[in-house]
């Protein structure tokens, strides 16, 4: 085991250069039509319409079906999509989308601000996931012709929020297939999408494969490039590794390969393996305490634990390139809102760790353990199950006993965030462009039990709630990002979650591939450019 | 008659068994953390808590786990195994479009298995403790104690990747789309790999047992008898002794037919094949009960037909099964 990992990483320097130049100057050539382009799909999801569920496993389907107002460019700015423009009123109560002409669904209806009205008010704001908290001012959606759409809110809602959320949750949907047409979660057009988008569904086998072709009616001219996405149900990672190398798959997205095969397939020219096109899908690996373990409720335990670990040490042992110690709850690609002062950061120091647990009164016991925790990794990852192994050895040799509690998905989100039945859990925190799209609800007070990935730690801070609230509404983006930066700070003062290591998924991809992770969230993109060379 | 009162029998004493199993997997789910709703917040990653309601009240969650299981039982007595969570559809539907690939590789592999297990077991018992003996039984030691998974993966790693021979995964080639005859072949040609890696493991099994019970049949009184007799050594092998060291062939199939059904969990993933093992497991991952009792209630029902169908055989094989009962 240790031979391979450490084989693995002899490996890193060749991805370091893959990192340096992944694009080996193909500037120059001429786009290719045609072709058919193999996608791994590891996880199925129980439908594919984006406007209902904001995750990479849908983006990566739906986002080339369906599209979205706005997305990112290849600096990160928002760029039209079904939208062409777009402005705020002064008090940031109105904004007002002018929507794209001549645009039609699959089906060869036109798309109008009709559609827009029935997604933001029927789904974004009821049931997308972080679309109802981010709408929830929003009060209505008028539209004085088919191609304006205003949207209303009864508090300011910040334009450049809102510009950075949409590129995930602002997916349009057909309201003549689901106006009138019974329960939106039900609708069997979830399974069959039709968008405005490039590629127009054809199949879904489940647990084989989806297929969609080229739509030729596409408001791009002469776009897209290919003929048809076939993406593959494979659900064995080391399978999928060798699906790519047989070339009966062309991409892996969204760190979907083991960390040694992607660390193999760097080395073998046919591949390319780099962290661009994700830079829009950073997350950092977190510690999370529960504040109702009387030893964790002390802050000074807090600060101890996380000077008990040796970060940079787990990094380069374990992880690779593609890590690097995080400094808080916004990641280091976030440039919009990237404090330059994070705080207090937690060096490693175990001089430092023993004294502030003999200070917090934590004496050891005859067999030198001061108590025990329970810690519940979650299971997204391979690099949790280590970390989680690490924190276990690193705590333990500074008198803490740790038990690890391994469970799957739905058990974990149960035990953690509706049962808090735990004492440490450890799981990925994804930042989605802006603060306030789903990183405070990580702080902010008042979450009701169950709702997974926000404050169940049963801590509450006036001071913290205050930023979160006032930054939500804050339409000046100096003064937000301002206010972003103290929430930054408190957060790393109090440590009710700490953020150690900030990360971005990792895309293996055949080097056939031209046009391919151009934006920062290249997954989920529409690939109306992508094309492969013969 | 007799086989008629014989299957009328077996039914009727499989149906408590039966419901048995239903309501112990039932039980035992419930003792899983989490339920279907969370399993999908985990998927969807994050939700507010009024959404996670509003879904438990739709898929019948916010009732107790008594009335939940009544619900199921009372569907089940009038066939209906529910709808799926996680698939939106009938669970009879999503368990039908399962059916075909893991059959075929069911009946492929135990074929493969029965046929070269027993004839590599007579060949062995046949030259018992000579070379044709050792080698076939290091092979069968070979393969049965070679993990599955990693032989799928090394035979991808040679004829998929390095020699090209055969596709690495899936059930048919969909960037092509064939029809008729070549469709079939192309799925033939999917199945080449899952079927070795499966049907080895078992062969090896086979070929062990199938030596041991040629080799106590071969020194059983009535062999001497047929060869004192002056019959010739393939006559003997194949009239008198093979009939009788089938008996225990024959049971394992009726065994293992089930194990196959729901333990290919591991060669489905590997090869990325649309069978039942991955639907249950991920059914359980998905804490999507209806499924899963459906695969269960479906499997069950497969494994006493096989029964059924090795009894028959026992009363072919040997007739004293039959008038001793």
């Amino acid at each position: 085991m240790d031979m391979t990992r450490r084989a693995a990483l002899m490996t890193s320097a060749a991805i370091a250069a893959n990192v340096i130049n992944p694009f080996r100057a193909f500037a120059q050539e001429t786009p290719q039509k045609g072709g058919v382009f193999t996608v791994h799909y590891g996880a199925e999801q129980r439908q594919l319409n984006p406007s209902l569920q904001a995750s990479t496993g849908v983006y990566i389907i739906g986002g080339k079906i369906q599209e979205q107002l706005v997305d990112l460019d290849a600096k990160g700015q928002p760029v039209g999509v079904l939208a062409e423009s777009w402005e705020s009123s002064a008090d940031g109560k109105t904004i007002t989308f002018k929507l794209r002409k001549g645009v039609t669904w699959h089906d060869g209806k036109p798309f109008t601000s009709a559609d827009v009205q029935y997604t933001a008010m029927e789904m974004w704001k009821k049931i997308l996931n972080y679309g109802s908290t981010l709408q929830l001012f929003l009060t209505a959606v008028d539209t004085p012709d088919a191609h304006t759409a205003i949207f209303r809110y009864e508090r300011p809602m910040p334009l450049n929020l809102l510009l950075r959320a949409l590129p995930d949750l602002g997916y349009i949907s057909p309201r003549h297939l689901y106006e009138g047409k019974g329960d939106i979660r039900q609708n069997q057009v979830n399974l069959a999408p039709v968008g405005t988008g490039p590629f127009k569904f054809v199949s879904y086998e489940r647990g084989q494969h989806i297929i969609a072709d080229r739509n030729a009616d596409y408001w791009r001219p002469n776009l897209p490039y290919l003929d048809r996405i076939v993406w593959r149900v494979v659900t064995d990672r080391a399978a999928a590794a060798a699906q790519m190398e047989a070339g009966q798959i062309h991409y892996s997205p969204f760190s979907g390969l083991t960390i040694s095969d992607s660390a193999r397939l760097a080395k073998d020219p046919r591949f390319i393996v780099s962290t661009k096109g994700n830079e829009g899908n950073a997350r950092t690996n977190t510690v999370e305490f529960n504040f109702r373990r009387k030893e964790l409720a002390d802050i000074r335990v807090r600060r101890a634990i996380a000077h008990a670990l040796d970060i940079p040490f787990f990094i380069e042992n374990f992880l690779g390139d593609f890590a690097k110690r995080g400094t808080g709850p916004v990641p280091s690609v976030s440039t919009d809102f990237y404090p330059a002062d994070n705080g207090p950061q937690y060096p490693f120091d175990k001089a430092t760790a023993i004294k502030l647990l003999d200070e917090a009164g934590f004496k050891p016991g005859a067999d030198g353990t001061r108590f025990s925790l329970r810690l519940l990794p979650a299971p997204w990852g391979e690099d949790i199950s280590l970390f989680a192994t690490f924190i276990q050895q690193s705590l333990a040799a500074v008198g803490i006993k740790v038990e690890i509690v391994r469970n799957d998905g739905g058990g974990f989100l149960k035990q953690v965030y509706a049962d808090h039945a735990f004492d440490l859990a450890s799981g990925w925190h994804q930042y989605r462009n802006d603060p306030a799209v789903s990183t405070t609800v990580w702080y902010r007070s008042g979450q009701p039990a169950g709702a997974p990935w926000t404050n169940q730690w049963n801590w509450t801070d006036p001071t913290i709630d205050k930023i979160i609230d006032d930054a939500a509404t804050e339409v000046d983006p100096a003064k937000r990002k301002g206010l972003y930066g103290d929430f930054v700070r408190r957060a790393n003062t109090e440590l009710p979650i700490w953020t150690p290591i900030e990360q971005i998924f990792l895309t293996v991809i055949n080097a056939k591939a031209r046009n391919h992770s151009n934006t920062p969230r290249w997954g989920s993109a529409s690939w109306h450019d992508l094309w492969l060379a013969k | 008659m007799r086989i008629f009162a014989l299957a009328g029998r077996r039914l009727v004493a499989s149906i408590p068994t039966l419901f048995l199993i239903l309501i112990g997997v039932f039980l035992l789910l419930q003792f899983a953390p989490g339920d279907t709703v969370d399993a999908m917040m985990a998927q969807m990653g994050g939700g507010d808590a009024a959404t996670a309601r509003d879904l438990r009240r739709f898929y019948g969650l916010d009732l107790s786990v008594m009335a939940q299981l009544g619900n199921y039982l009372w569907r089940l007595v009038r066939f209906d195994l529910g709808f799926s969570a996680i698939y939106g559809k009938p669970v009879a539907t999503v368990i039908a479009e399962r059916l075909p690939a893991t059959i075929l590789l069911m009946v492929a592999s135990l074929s493969l298995a029965f046929f070269f297990g027993l004839i590599l077991g007579v060949v062995a018992a046949r030259g018992v403790n000579r070379w044709p003996d050792t080698l076939i039984s290091t092979l069968g030691l070979v393969f049965y104690a070679m993990p599955t998974f990693w032989f799928g993966l090394m035979a991808i790693v040679v004829f998929s990747i390095y020699l090209q021979w055969l596709p690495a995964g899936g059930f048919e080639d969909i960037t092509i789309g064939y029809q008729g005859l070549r469709r079939t072949l192309d799925i033939a040609q999917h199945l080449v790999l899952p079927t070795l890696t499966l049907g080895l493991f078992y062969m090896a099994i086979y070929l062990r047992i199938m030596r041991g019970s040629m080799l106590e049949v071969l020194n059983l009184d009535f062999v001497r008898t047929a060869r004192a007799k002056g019959m010739d050594e393939t006559r003997v092998v194949v009239h008198h002794v093979l009939r009788n060291a089938l008996l225990p062939m024959v049971t394992l199939i009726g065994l293992q037919a089930g194990t196959m059904l729901g333990g290919s969990v591991v060669v489905e993933s590997v090869f990325s094949l649309p069978g039942l093992g991955r639907l249950a497991y991920e059914s359980v991952i998905q804490r999507d009960l209806n499924t899963l009792l459906g695969i269960v209630f479906v499997s069950a029902l497969l494994v006493i037909v096989v029964n059924f169908i090795v009894d028959l055989l026992y009363a072919r094989l040997d007739p004293r099964i039959t008038t001793g009962t």
